[in-house]
């Protein structure tokens, strides 16, 4: 018995997709194993063998069929379908009997026997396959997955720089298929930072490659462009020829400047940062277009002062675009609102973190990578509203908690501003300050514990002197300050005692106290030369 | 710091002077309260502070300054001060004692001053 055995797959699918290829089925030769013969979804043939009830007599069928006329061309005489839980998953077709008779009915129930027998073995074969093939597939994918991911996680930077009177923290969390967000933190001439955030459009390795590749010419063309449009131009030049087809990276490169906090950027397309001040949030704006589309490009520059206090935030499109269950975006006005509302630096991007959760709803998976960097500027004399003046460290010691040790501070604050030429009237009053607040410090911050120092330090700049005295006392606890009375005194009404802080406020021009992560600081300043010099 | 020494107590024309040395912080306490018995002990027309040779003052000596004062007054006795530098002489503004003792610029008007009051 010559035979043919056609097999195709649950739904027909790869049926149909065959048949767009077209007929590629030559006829057999006699006694050869035929290669298999398509039955396309829309043949009629396909709904009969579906409800045909046992084996069915091919040449003595009329029907508008192409696969039909197929079978026939073979030399097929009968056909059996393969039928597993109500679908056909194959058909059994049988050439001329050897003897050249007609098949019986007996060898017909033999057929039909065999063809309920074989159905479900076939059935289990083809579902063996599917999924090996499903899971070969998945293992590729997920391979490439870990790819990217190595890639990408390569390329951001192992560390973040420790800027003096600056907090610089970063956040980078890939979406499962790995999108093309990257940051970096470029050290320059001068003590100044470069401070890149970008996206590759597309996912997976191709996105990681265009990124790793955009990083390196960054970096290279940093080193030899100071300005930040020059640079994206730079890159933007280098990324062209090779970049492939709908492809193209949203860049912003900022330069820092610790000491005065100028951020000078330029911007390839990429979401605009904020920053957050005194007043609320602001959005930085600079043009240009994304890199690696066109080359020619020129990239506006824009800059700000970042002011004592004060933070900025670059940020990526995942975090911005995160859908709700009823897909609304989180959006830009949200994301502005969370700048001016919440602290910066790290604070603020766990903040804005469990926000984008809370958005995305339970369990809902990030769809897209997300990268926040934030830099933020110590809290500093707010006198210094133009920031242009860079404040020079002048000395920065710790004392000893002991009775007595404020003494020490005086003295060593003295010899670091000598060369300030101050007065003498207001070095007195300066002197007066620094022992008063080093007290309070070393008394209720480290209660005159040895192992709790009391740090100072002593910065100059924009015609003041600042003086900067923590101890690890954390914040003071509310209570109402009692203001000193003398005459309360005098009466028993008040203790005798309680005098530091106003003498303190009268001595200085200026008295700030700020407390974070258990330590409190109290910042004394005092300009240069003061109106009331001479009057004294 | 040299405050441990009990100041020298002199009586000038029936006033008590005291003369201050050293430092007047916490460390001055003990000292400057014996200073003040001695010169109280023979009921004195007034007391004088004569912060010549003083040293460094701090929030602390202000209240142990504040102490003898609040002390005089229980007493009806009058405290008067001279010797104190620009800057000192600021504090006791800024605190307030300067309204409640005479600050005066040498030993002369401070004692006279005292004889004054004593004789009005």
């Amino acid at each position: 018995m010559t035979g043919l055995i056609r097999t195709f797959r649950r739904g027909l699918r790869r049926a149909s997709a065959e048949e767009r290829r077209g007929p590629a089925t030559p006829p057999p030769a006699a006694g050869d194993e035929a290669a298999p013969i398509d039955i396309a979804p829309n043949d009629p043939l396909l709904a009969l063998l579906q409800s045909a009830s046992g084996a069915v007599d091919i040449e003595a069928l009329e029907l508008d069929s192409p696969a039909l006329v197929e079978l026939k061309a073979a030399g097929v005489k009968l056909a059996v379908p393969l039928v597993s839980q109500g679908e056909l998953i194959g058909v059994l077709n049988l050439g001329p009997r050897l003897s050249e008779q007609e098949y019986s009915s007996d060898d017909r129930k033999l057929l039909d026997n065999l063809a309920a027998q074989a159905a479900p073995a076939l059935r289990i074969g083809q579902l063996v396959r599917e999924q090996q093939a499903e899971a070969a597939t998945r293992q590729r994918f997920e391979q490439e997955l870990e790819v990217a991911k190595l890639i990408q996680q390569n390329f951001l930077p192992k560390q973040l720089p420790e800027l003096n009177g600056w907090q610089v923290a970063a956040y980078y969390r890939p979406a499962r298929e790995v999108g093309g967000d990257f940051y970096d933190v470029i050290p320059l001439p001068e003590g100044k930072v470069g401070f890149v955030i970008g996206d590759v459009t597309d996912k997976g390795v191709p996105a990681a490659l265009v990124m790793a590749a955009t990083r390196s010419v960054l970096r290279a063309s940093a080193q030899r462009l100071v300005e930040p449009g020059e640079v994206l131009e730079r890159v933007n030049e280098h990324l062209c020829p090779d970049m492939p087809e709908k492809m193209f990276v949203t860049c912003l490169y900022g330069v820092l400047d610790p000491e005065s906090g100028h951020f000078r950027f330029a911007n390839a397309g990429h979401d605009l940062p904020y920053v957050k001040t005194a007043e609320g949030s602001e959005e930085l704006r600079a043009r240009g277009m994304p890199l690696g589309l066109m080359p020619g490009m020129r990239y506006e520059e824009s800059e700000t002062v970042l002011q004592p206090g004060e933070s900025l935030l670059l940020h990526s499109d995942g975090v911005v675009e995160a859908h709700d269950p009823n897909g609304d975006m989180f959006g830009f006005p949200r994301l502005k609102q969370a700048v001016a509302d919440y602290p910066g630096g790290g604070e603020l991007i766990d903040r804005v973190l469990v926000d984008v959760q809370a958005h995305l709803g339970p369990g809902a998976e990030q769809e897209d990578d997300i990268t926040m960097v934030t830099l933020q500027r110590s809290p500093g004399a707010a006198h210094m509203r133009n920031g242009a003046v860079p404040d020079a460290l002048l000395a920065e010691f710790d004392v000893e908690s002991a009775e007595g040790n404020e003494r020490v501070a005086i003295a060593r604050v003295t010899d670091a501003v000598a060369s300030l030429n101050i007065s003498d009237d207001r070095l007195e009053r300066l002197k007066t300050a620094v022992g008063e607040a080093t007290m309070n410090a070393m008394e209720h911050g480290s209660q005159y514990r040895a192992d709790r120092p009391v740090s100072i330090r002593v910065l100059a700049g924009g015609g003041n002197v600042r003086i900067q005295i923590t101890d690890l006392g954390g914040a003071p606890p509310e209570r109402e300050r009692e203001i000193p009375d003398l005459e309360a005194k005098l009466a028993g009404l008040q203790r005798p005692r309680g005098w530091g802080l106003l003498l303190i406020e009268n001595m200085v021009d200026e008295m700030r106290e700020t407390s974070a992560a258990g330590r409190h600081t109290l910042e004394l300043a005092l300009r240069l030369e003061g109106d009331d010099d001479g009057d004294e | 710091m040299a405050t441990s020494e009990i100041p020298a107590v002199r009586r000038r024309d029936g006033v008590a002077v005291i003369d201050l040395t050293g430092d007047v912080n916490r460390g001055a306490e003990e000292s400057l309260d014996a200073a003040w018995a001695r010169a109280t002990r023979d009921r004195p027309d007034a007391v004088v502070l004569n912060f010549e040779g003083a040293g460094y003052i701090n929030s602390t000596g202000i209240a142990l300054i504040v102490g003898l004062l609040a002390r005089a007054r229980a007493t009806g006795l009058d405290i008067r001060a001279y010797g104190l530098s620009p800057h000192y002489r600021e504090i006791f503004e800024i605190t307030r004692l300067a309204d409640f003792l005479a600050i005066n610029p040498d030993e002369e008007s401070a004692v006279r001053g005292a004889e004054g009051n004593t004789n009005a």
